[in-house]
C-alpha cells in the first residue's frame, strides 16, 4: 500500500514540476504576475511530494519490504538498521531519488530565501529549477522506478554493497549531491539573465553564497569520498583518477573558477560572459558526472550498465539541458566589453588566469575520462588514461595556479603597478625558496616532490597572512566574511599540498609474508603482528588481525586490527585497514591473504601528513560555507 | 537584448558540446552489448582450477575434477541465498532438459540443509551438485557473484564464462556455439 502511495506522489511531483517549469517562466516572459506567482508554491510542493517518496522508501527499508525490488536487491535481514537508511541511496534508483529530494531541498531554499528579487527574476529561475526537476523525475518513473514491486516477493534481499557498509560512506553521496545540485542556483540564474537580456550585478550579488556553498559541499563530499578510499579500498591510496571521481572533480574545478568569476562580475562587472559560460558549464559538468556515473557508459562492470535506454534518456536530457542553454548562450550573450576596463597589470588579469588554468584543467580531465571511450568508438581498442596522465598535466596546470595564488588578493583592481605586489612579496617567495631547498637536502626519499610541497605551501600561506597583515594594519575593521573565507580556503591549498605531496614523496611500504611474533620496521615504528582470529559481525565473517605498533624505543604506541570480512549474504570479501591516525601520519596496515598456518601475507604503510590532505579540503570547503556568510550578500541597494 | 551581433566564438561552446554529445550517444550505442567491457576471464583457455569438494547429495563422497574429465561439463555457480539464481533456474532446467551436456552445479557457500530444500521445491536441473561451504575452491575459479556459469572441455579447459544470470538467448547465442565447436558430436543429442 504504502509504496504505492510513494510511486503517486512522485508522478505528482512530476505534474506539479512541469506546472513550474513552465508558467511562470511564460510568465515571467509575458508579464502575467498571476502565472509568475505559481512559482514559489509550487516549489514548496514539490519539496513536500519528493519528500513523502523519499521517507517512504526509507520505511519500507527500514521494515524490510522485501516485495520492492529496489529493496530486495538492496537490503537483508542481517543488515544493521542504520545502513538499511543509508541503503535507500545504494544503488540507482534511490540514488536518483536523493538527487531529485536535494534539488527539491535547494529550489524550495531559493523560494524562501529569495524575498527581496523582483518577481520576474525569481519566476524564471524556479521555472528553470523546475524544468531540471521534470528531468529527473520522469527519468526516475520511466527508467528506474524505486517502488517497482517484485512478485512473487523475496523472501531475503540480496544485501547492500559490503563497500557501502561503512560511516563515510553514510554522508558522502548527500555532500556530493548536495554541491551538484547546488550549481543548478547559479545555473538557472545564468539562463534567467540571458532569458532576460541582462545580468545584473545585484541578482549575481544574490548568487554568490549559494555557489560558495554547493562549492563548499562538493568540497567536503569529495574529501569524504576520497577519504574512504584511504580506509576501505585497502591498498592506502588517496586519489586514483578513475571515471567516477573524475566525474565529481570536473564541476568542483569548474565551480572554482566559477565563485572567482562571479566575484569579478559582481564587484567590477567584467567577465559576465564568463561568468554565465562557468555557470552553464559547472552545472552541465554536474550533469555529465551523473550521466557518467549511472549510464554505464564508462563503467559497465556495474549492474546498472545493462540498460542502454537509462543511458540514451540521460543523453537526450543533457543535450536538451546544455544544448539549450549554450544555443541561449550564443544568441543572447553579453559583449564581454560591458564591464569597467583594466590594465594588463590588474587583479582582473590574475582572475582572467585562474578561469583559464581551472578551466583547462577541467578540460584535461574531461580529455582524459572520456578518452578510452574515444578510442573505443573509433575501435582503437580499449585504452585506459591512467594517473600518469592526470598527474603530470595536472600538475603542470596547477603549478603556476599555486604560483599566482598569494598575488591575487595584493593586486589592486583594474590597474596596479605591477612592482608593488612583487615588493611586498619577494622576501616570503625568498623564504619559501628557502624552506624548498632545505626541504630537498633533508628529505630522506622523494626530495623533488618534498620540496616542490613545501615550497608550495611556504608560499601559499606567507603570500596569505602577507594580505591579511596589509588588511589588518591599513583598515582595521575592515575585515569581512569574504576576506576570511577567502583566506581559509587558500590557506587550505597550502594544508593540501603539504599533505598531497609529502605522502607522495615520503610514504613508505611493505607488503611480507608475517607469522604471529614476527615483526617488521618502517621509519620510527615497528609493526608486531600477532596473528589473525576469527571473529563475528552481524551480517559478515571476519580474520581479524592484531598488529602492535611500537615506537623507536620498543614502546607500545597503539594496536590496530585490520580485518578481512566475507560478507554472509553474497560472499563478498572487504578488506578493512587498522590505522593509527596521526597529524604528522599514519602508521596503516592491511591483511593481504592468508599463506599456509598462522602466516598471513601483511601490507604495511607509513603515510606522513596523510590527514593534511583532507584537513586542506576541509579548509577549503569552510571557507566556501564562511563566504557566504558575507552581510553584504544579503544587502539590495547599489554599492560601488 | 542591446546588441545581436553573434560572433563565431559565441557558438565555440556549444560545437564543442555537440561534439561531446556525438561521443557519448557513440558510448550508449556501444554500451548496448552489456559484454562489451567484460574482460576476458585470465582463466578462458586456461586448465580449469583443480578442487575436491564433497557432492551436496552424499556428503561422504568427493569429487575432483579428474574425476569430470573425459566429455564437456558446464559449471553453474549457485546459491539459495541468491535471488538471481531462482530468476535463472526455469532458463536453466530448460537447457538441461535438451541433455546437450553435463550440468555441473557448484554450490557456493551455502547451508546442505537450504540447498537440498532448494533443489527439492524448484527441482534439480543438475547432474551432479558440488558443494563449496567455505568457498576456498571458488577463489581458485576467481568466481565474485552468483550466478556465474563455466564450460570446460574434456581435456579440463575453460572454454567459456558468464558472470551474472543466464538467458536464453545467452545460451543460444554464446554457450551452444561454444560448445558446438569443442564438441561437435555432442551436437546429435547423443548424450
Amino acid at each position: 500500500m504504502f509504496p504505492e502511495l510513494g510511486q503517486l506522489a512522485l508522478v505528482c511531483a512530476l505534474l506539479v514540476a512541469a506546472v513550474q517549469g513552465v508558467l511562470p517562466l511564460a510568465g515571467a516572459q509575458r508579464g502575467r504576475m498571476a502565472w509568475m506567482a505559481v512559482a514559489r508554491p509550487a516549489a514548496y510542493l514539490q519539496l513536500g511530494l519528493v519528500g513523502l517518496a523519499f521517507a517512504i522508501l526509507s520505511h519500507a527499508f527500514a521494515t524490510q519490504d522485501f516485495s520492492l525490488r529496489y529493496v530486495a536487491q538492496n537490503s537483508n535481514t542481517l543488515l544493521p538498521m542504520v545502513y538499511r537508511y543509508t541503503a535507500v541511496w545504494g544503488a540507482h534508483e534511490g540514488s536518483l531519488l536523493l538527487w531529485a529530494l536535494i534539488l527539491a531541498a535547494w529550489t524550495a531554499a531559493v523560494a524562501r530565501f529569495s524575498r527581496r528579487l523582483p518577481m520576474p527574476v525569481i519566476a524564471r529561475v524556479l521555472g528553470v529549477m523546475g524544468l531540471v526537476a521534470v528531468g529527473f523525475l520522469a527519468f526516475l518513473l520511466f527508467t528506474s522506478n524505486p517502488f517497482e514491486r517484485l512478485l512473487p516477493a523475496a523472501v531475503e534481499g540480496r544485501d547492500l554493497n559490503p563497500l557501502l557498509q561503512d560511516p563515510g560512506m553514510i554522508i558522502h553521496p548527500p555532500m556530493l549531491y548536495l554541491g551538484y545540485v547546488g550549481f543548478s542556483v547559479p545555473f538557472a540564474f545564468a539562463i534567467a539573465a540571458l532569458l532576460d537580456g541582462q545580468v545584473d550585478t545585484r541578482w549575481l550579488r544574490w548568487t554568490r553564497p549559494w555557489t560558495n556553498v554547493a562549492w563548499g559541499f562538493l568540497t567536503c563530499g569529495i574529501a569524504l569520498g576520497s577519504w574512504w578510499a584511504y580506509y576501505e579500498l585497502g591498498w592506502g591510496g588517496w586519489w586514483f583518477w578513475d571515471p567516477v571521481e573524475n566525474a565529481s572533480f570536473m564541476p568542483w574545478l569548474a565551480g572554482a573558477a566559477l565563485l572567482h568569476s562571479q566575484a569579478v562580475t559582481e564587484k567590477r562587472g567584467s567577465f559576465r560572459g564568463w561568468t554565465l559560460l562557468l555557470a552553464i558549464a559547472t552545472f552541465s559538468l554536474s550533469l555529465l558526472g551523473t550521466f557518467l556515473v549511472r549510464s554505464g557508459v564508462l563503467t559497465s562492470v556495474h549492474a546498472f550498465a545493462a540498460d542502454p535506454t537509462r543511458g540514451l534518456f540521460i543523453l537526450m536530457f543533457l543535450g536538451a539541458v546544455v544544448g539549450g542553454s549554450l544555443l541561449l548562450y550564443a544568441l543572447r550573450a553579453p559583449n564581454e566589453n560591458d564591464g569597467a576596463p583594466f590594465a594588463a597589470a590588474s587583479r582582473e588579469t590574475l582572475l582572467l588566469a585562474n578561469n583559464l588554468l581551472l578551466s583547462t584543467a577541467c578540460a584535461m580531465v574531461l580529455i582524459g575520462t572520456l578518452y578510452p571511450l574515444l578510442a573505443d568508438a573509433l575501435s582503437l581498442g580499449k585504452i585506459s588514461v591512467g594517473p600518469p596522465y592526470f598527474a603530470l598535466l595536472f600538475t603542470v596546470l596547477m603549478a603556476p595556479l599555486v604560483a599566482l595564488v598569494p598575488f591575487g588578493p595584493l593586486t589592486k583592481w583594474q590597474r596596479e603597478q605591477a612592482s608593488r605586489p612583487f615588493a611586498m612579496l619577494v622576501p616570503w617567495a625568498g623564504l619559501a625558496v628557502g624552506v624548498g631547498i632545505a626541504a630537498f637536502f633533508l628529505a630522506p626519499q622523494g626530495a623533488w616532490k618534498v620540496a616542490a610541497g613545501l615550497l608550495g605551501a611556504t608560499w601559499v600561506v606567507a603570500g596569505t597572512l602577507r594580505f591579511l597583515w596589509t588588511r589588518v594594519r591599513s583598515q582595521g575593521n575592515r575585515f569581512t566574511a569574504e576576506m576570511l573565507g577567502m583566506t581559509l580556503a587558500h590557506a587550505g591549498i597550502a594544508v593540501f599540498l603539504v599533505g598531497a605531496l609529502l605522502v607522495e614523496g615520503l610514504a613508505q611500504q611493505r607488503e611480507l609474508p608475517l607469522a604471529p611474533g614476527q615483526s617488521v620496521t618502517l621509519g620510527d615504528r615497528t609493526f608486531a603482528f600477532d596473528g589473525v582470529v576469527h571473529r563475528e559481525g552481524p551480517n559478515y565473517i571476519a580474520d581479524r588481525g592484531t598488529v602492535r605498533i611500537l615506537d623507536g624505543n620498543d614502546r607500545l604506541v597503539t594496536t590496530l586490527h585490520p580485518e578481512k570480512r566475507r560478507y554472509a549474504s553474497g560472499g563478498q570479501v572487504m578488506t578493512e585497514a587498522g590505522i593509527a591516525a596521526g597529524f604528522l601520519g599514519d602508521a596503516y596496515v592491511a591483511l593481504g591473504e592468508p599463506l599456509g598456518g598462522d602466516a598471513w601475507a601483511v601490507r604495511v604503510h607509513r603515510k606522513p601528513f596523510v590527514r593534511w590532505i583532507w584537513l586542506g579540503a576541509a579548509l577549503m570547503g569552510l571557507g566556501g560555507f564562511v563566504t557566504a556568510t558575507d552581510k553584504r550578500f544579503r544587502r539590495t541597494g547599489v554599492t560601488a | 537584448m542591446s546588441e545581436g551581433r553573434s560572433n563565431a566564438a559565441r557558438f565555440l561552446p556549444l560545437a564543442i558540446f555537440f561534439a561531446l554529445a556525438l561521443l557519448l550517444a557513440a558510448g550508449v550505442w556501444l554500451s548496448r552489448n552489456p559484454n562489451r567491457e567484460a574482460l576476458p576471464s585470465p582463466l578462458i583457455d586456461k586448465p580449469a582450477p583443480q578442487f575436491t569438494l564433497p557432492v551436496l547429495h552424499e556428503p561422504g563422497r568427493t569429487v575432483t575434477l579428474a574425476d569430470l574429465r573425459g566429455a564437456p561439463f558446464v559449471l553453474n555457480v549457485w546459491g539459495s541465498w541468491c535471488p538471481s539464481c531462482r530468476d535463472e533456474h526455469p532458463v536453466l532446467t530448460r537447457f538441461a532438459e535438451t541433455k546437450r551436456v553435463r550440468m555441473v552445479g557448484f554450490n557456493w557457500k551455502d547451508e546442505r540443509a537450504d540447498a537440498l530444500r532448494w533443489l527439492d521445491q524448484f527441482g534439480n536441473p543438475y547432474w551432479l551438485v558440488i558443494a563449496d561451504i567455505e568457498g576456498k575452491s571458488a577463489i581458485d575459479w576467481g568466481i565474485y557473484g552468483a550466478p556465474e556459469t563455466f564450460l570446460v572441455d574434456a581435456n579440463g579447459v575453460i572454454r567459456w564464462k558468464h558472470v551474472g544470470p543466464l538467458t536464453d538467448a545467452l545460451i543460444q547465442g554464446e554457450l551452444v556455439p561454444a560448445l558446438d565447436a569443442i564438441d561437435p558430436q555432442g551436437r546429435k543429442g547423443s548424450r
